[in-house]
């Protein structure tokens, strides 16, 4: 293993796969985390703040 | 302008936050390897809680769906709840089977084996993008709430299929991790504390997601009505014209 790579990859076995699978799982809800708040935004100056129910 | 943040939303994104760092830094940093599993035993800090979120939310989804049929007034709430629900829910079933393909790779060699909890579980996920595709058929909205209300009781009895099936069949997947069949917790102390953090901090997440997208589901409802009776207003103002 090179000098350069990272602590973790350095320190642990099979990192790529370790580290690889909680990449893909912030990044999948990441992006439906923004895909929602995104949304909402759009959406909310359309609808009178009285007619939210949650308000 | 009120979008669909409210003071609960925010406590649990906020518990959701914290409890991801702990996960991060548990799973990868502070927990020991397992002696059987070396370090592919850290993937399960996120396997095993996006699997449990995923069942919750096909479990809501149903029960949400049998309080749409219920109901007297036929409430459309529940339809949203159902829908956002199960949109996540295949999110998280989706992960569950990424993250147990990798740990898969690194245990058995293969990234993925027709396996009885493996097979079982990749069914659970196209009846669940199937239930999202009845949603989007044509229809009137308490038509459509109905159809899919119907299916996602159907589609919620293979749960206990998946769940049941290293029981049920040989398989190569492993059993409980958490307790033996006697009962008996045997899992090293900061492992343990991990995991459940771990599914504290997914089902926060859930949550949030659920409530949120149920909102959006809301205004977009709200909104299309609101365009509906602009343009039939528009319509009658140039036929008085």
């Amino acid at each position: 293993m090179s000098a350069a790579a990272p602590v973790a990859l350095a320190v642990m076995d099979d990192a790529g796969f370790v580290i690889g699978s909680y990449a893909v799982t912030a990044v999948a809800l990441l992006a439906l985390v923004v895909a929602t708040l995104r949304r909402a935004r759009r959406l909310a100056p359309l609808v009178r703040d009285e007619d939210k129910p949650w308000t | 302008m009120q979008s669909t943040g409210t003071g609960t939303t925010r406590g649990l994104g906020l518990l959701a936050i914290v409890a991801l760092a702990w996960v991060v830094v548990g799973g990868l940093v502070a927990t020991p390897r397992d002696v059987v599993q070396g370090e592919s035993v850290r993937i399960m800090y996120v396997h095993v809680p996006t699997a449990w979120v995923a069942y919750l939310a096909f479990v809501v989804t149903a029960v949400a769906s049998a309080g749409f049929l219920r109901g007297r007034s036929r409430s459309l709430g529940f339809d949203r709840v159902a829908g956002a629900s199960a949109e996540v829910g295949v999110l998280f079933m989706g992960l569950t089977l990424v993250t147990g393909s990798l740990w898969g790779r690194l245990t058995w060699g293969e990234f993925w084996q027709w396996d009885p909890r493996l097979t079982t579980t990749a069914f659970l996920f196209v009846t669940y993008v199937g239930y999202l595709a009845v949603r989007g058929l044509d229809g009137a909205p308490e038509q459509r709430a109905r159809r899919a209300a119907v299916v996602a009781l159907l589609a919620v009895l293979e749960i206990p299929l998946v769940h049941f099936s290293v029981v049920l069949w040989r398989s190569l997947h492993q059993r409980a991790s958490v307790l033996d069949p006697g009962g008996d917790v045997r899992m090293d102390g900061l492992m343990l504390f991990t995991l459940f953090v771990g599914v504290v901090a997914f089902t926060a997440l859930y949550a949030w997601l659920v409530l949120h997208r149920s909102r959006v589901a809301a205004l977009a409802e709200l909104a299309g009505r609101g365009e509906l009776a602009r343009a039939v207003a528009a319509r009658r103002a140039e036929a008085g014209a």
